[in-house]
């Protein structure tokens, strides 16, 4: 269990993290969201002590984190690759860390065949490829076999098959009755692995939920409809008070009314339809919808007057825009 | 919308691991993950001993102290040939003091040794992986300084030791006394070891390589260089002052060749360097403590 009481972080003018209370709650996957720059990482610094809070705290089972007597045994982190010593053996590596907490160097084979680094324990961690470092990363923070895990962005560089086997680790220690918090900004990712949500944007908490709720609350559902009458359907709709809007080729969406309603509707006024389905927004939709707010929201406070992002099925536009192109640069041309 | 809707049920109970006895779980509550390796409080020779292990498993160890007991065999054995070859009069200086252009020059390594202990840590991103193992900054600092100090004391008073027992050898002077004997081995081993932990100290402030050892060259030399500088008459106190507290001339008091007559003498560097030291530490200590990873 892992509680943020009002955590606030300020780096000068600018606030990082604002008044972030969650808990983190054992026993599930927790999926961590929000767009780069959002807090996320400085979050986890802080959780883990390297960062100072401005404000607010964070208990790790009620004790803050400088508290711990063997913090490897209470939580073990993957902040990024890179946090590893090049010139050191991966074993190496991790013996050092184990030591520090008098875990048993026993452990540090046993983490590296779990995560598949056996071969290469003696190898220095500069030459390995970003997937490698990764699983590098992974066994230390399996080391102390901990109840708390936190990972920051784990399947960055990792291959199909490296994915896959992290989305079964993280369940599998879920199921033992651990915490998992994971950050991503890969939504798809999320929906497969997460149980919760913590979503924030620019520091601030938006939503603290189910996986299944955050859909159902953020996500828009309609009806789409596809008719070689599209005329004479939308002049009928029209009539009926019913609110249809162009959605481009030749397609029609309704949010208020089901689709058994628009059958019978369309039957009823003689209208040949090619296509009726209802339709969800999916989690990154969802997800945009949200941040897309928040960056409007806050707009007023963007020192480099920066757009909102487009609202729409180009997913990845967002990432480009807030990944260090020009204010003001059109995201779809990039 | 950051109203928390009702939590997912957590597990019934945890799936115990099956290879596990039972006695490793400590009573958590449901949903709770005990882990069965046993809990035993570290300390601090836990957190030398995983400092022992980093200082030995990277490279510039073995390149940095290895190429400073080059250079204090290689220098101090030149000098004591060149001196032997060219019938020089030895009685007016000691011949341990042939030892002292070595040592001046392998400081060097020690100094790069003793900011890379800290500061590689930071340009690799180490230090993240090494405070969330060990929250406690003092710890930390005082294992890596423990670690440092004993490696550096030892190689350096053993190096010495060697270099004197061979100079002497191949020299005929006035046979060093016993303090002659412990101030140009353990008294230089432990004053270069110093400036190694000043280094560290300073690498834990700057926590940049370059920038930290490029300092302590220039810490090391500076005040030399100036002093030869200072023509003017009123300045002539200062230059005697730099010329004394110099690193290079307290090195050499130590070997009783300090080109001055005046300022410190015999083990009075020693306290110099360790209060100079000592100040470092504390500061780096605030620093660590205070300051963001």
């Amino acid at each position: 269990m892992i509680e943020l009481d009002g955590l606030t972080k300020r780096f000068g003018n600018k606030v990082a993290v604002d008044h972030l209370s969650c808990r983190i709650r054992p026993g599930m996957v927790t999926g961590f969201l929000g767009p780069n720059g959002a807090g996320k990482s400085t979050t986890m610094r802080m959780m883990l002590d390297l960062d100072n809070p401005t404000g607010g705290s964070v208990r790790i089972d009620g004790k803050h984190y400088r508290e711990l007597q063997e913090p490897l045994k209470h939580i073990g982190a993957l902040l990024d690759a890179k946090s590893m010593h090049g010139g050191r053996s991966a074993y190496n590596n991790l013996l050092c860390l184990a030591q520090s907490n008098r875990i048993p160097a026993s452990r540090v084979s046993h983490v590296l065949d779990t995560v598949g680094l056996s071969a290469v324990a003696g190898k220095k961690s500069k030459g390995f490829s970003l997937g490698m470092g990764q699983r590098l990363g992974i066994a230390a923070a399996l080391l102390g076999d901990p109840e708390i895990l936190m990972f920051d962005e784990p399947v960055n560089g990792l291959d199909p098959e490296g994915i896959h086997w992290i989305r079964n680790l993280m369940k599998a220690l879920a199921s033992d009755g651990r915490t998992i918090f994971v950050s991503s900004h890969l939504m798809s990712e999320m929906a497969l692995t997460a149980d919760h949500l913590i979503v924030i944007g620019q520091g601030r908490l938006l939503a603290d939920t189910s996986m299944a709720d955050f859909i159902q609350e953020n996500s828009r559902s309609y009806v789409r409809m596809r008719s070689p009458e599209q005329e004479r359907l939308r002049d009928a709709l029209h009539s009926a008070g019913i609110v249809a809007v162009e959605a481009g080729n030749g397609t029609l969406e309704i949010d208020a009314a089901t689709t058994e309603q628009l059958g019978e509707f369309a039957a009823g006024h003689g209208i040949v339809l090619h296509e009726l389905s209802s339709q969800r927004a999916s989690l990154e939709e969802a997800f945009m919808q949200m941040t897309a707010g928040s960056v409007e929201y806050h707009a007023h406070s963007d020192s480099d007057g920066r757009q909102p992002p487009p609202v729409g099925p180009h997913w990845g536009d967002q990432w480009n825009q807030q990944a260090g192109t020009a204010p003001g640069d059109d995201p779809k041309g990039v | 919308m950051t109203t928390p809707a009702t939590p997912p049920p957590l597990p019934q109970a945890p799936r115990a691991p099956h290879q596990h006895p039972p006695q490793g779980w400590e009573g958590g509550g449901p949903g709770l993950y005990a882990s069965p390796i046993p809990v035993r409080t570290p300390g601090l020779g836990d957190a030398i001993a995983s400092e022992w292990t980093k200082i030995r498993s990277v490279r510039s160890t073995m390149w940095t102290l290895g190429v400073m007991v080059v250079l204090l065999l290689g220098v101090g054995l030149l000098a004591a040939f060149a001196v032997s070859k060219s019938d020089a009069e030895m009685d007016g200086t000691p011949v341990l003091s042939l030892g002292f252009f070595g040592v001046l020059l392998g400081s060097i390594c020690v100094i790069t040794l003793g900011v890379l202990t800290i500061a590689s840590e930071y340009g690799t991103g180490m230090i993240r992986t090494t405070l969330t193992a060990c929250p406690s900054r003092a710890r930390m600092l005082i294992a890596k300084s423990v670690v440092f100090f004993l490696l550096s004391f030892t190689i350096t008073t053993v190096t010495t030791g060697v270099v004197g027992v061979l100079q002497t050898a191949m020299l005929d002077g006035g046979t060093p006394s016993a303090d002659d004997w412990l101030r140009s081995t353990v008294g230089v081993g432990l004053y270069v070891a110093m400036l190694g932990l000043l280094s560290l100290a300073l690498g834990a402030l700057i926590r940049h390589s370059a920038g930290a050892i490029t300092i302590m060259i220039a810490v090391v030399l500076l005040p030399l260089v100036l002093a030869m500088f200072m023509f003017s008459q009123s300045l002539a106190r200062v230059q005697q002052a730099l010329f004394e507290y110099s690193i290079p001339n307290q090195l050499g008091a130590l070997y009783d060749a300090s080109m001055t007559t005046s300022g410190p003498s015999g083990w009075e560097p020693l306290w110099v360097i360790l209060g100079v030291t000592a100040v470092a530490m504390a500061g780096a200590f605030v620093s660590l403590d205070r300051r963001d990873v």
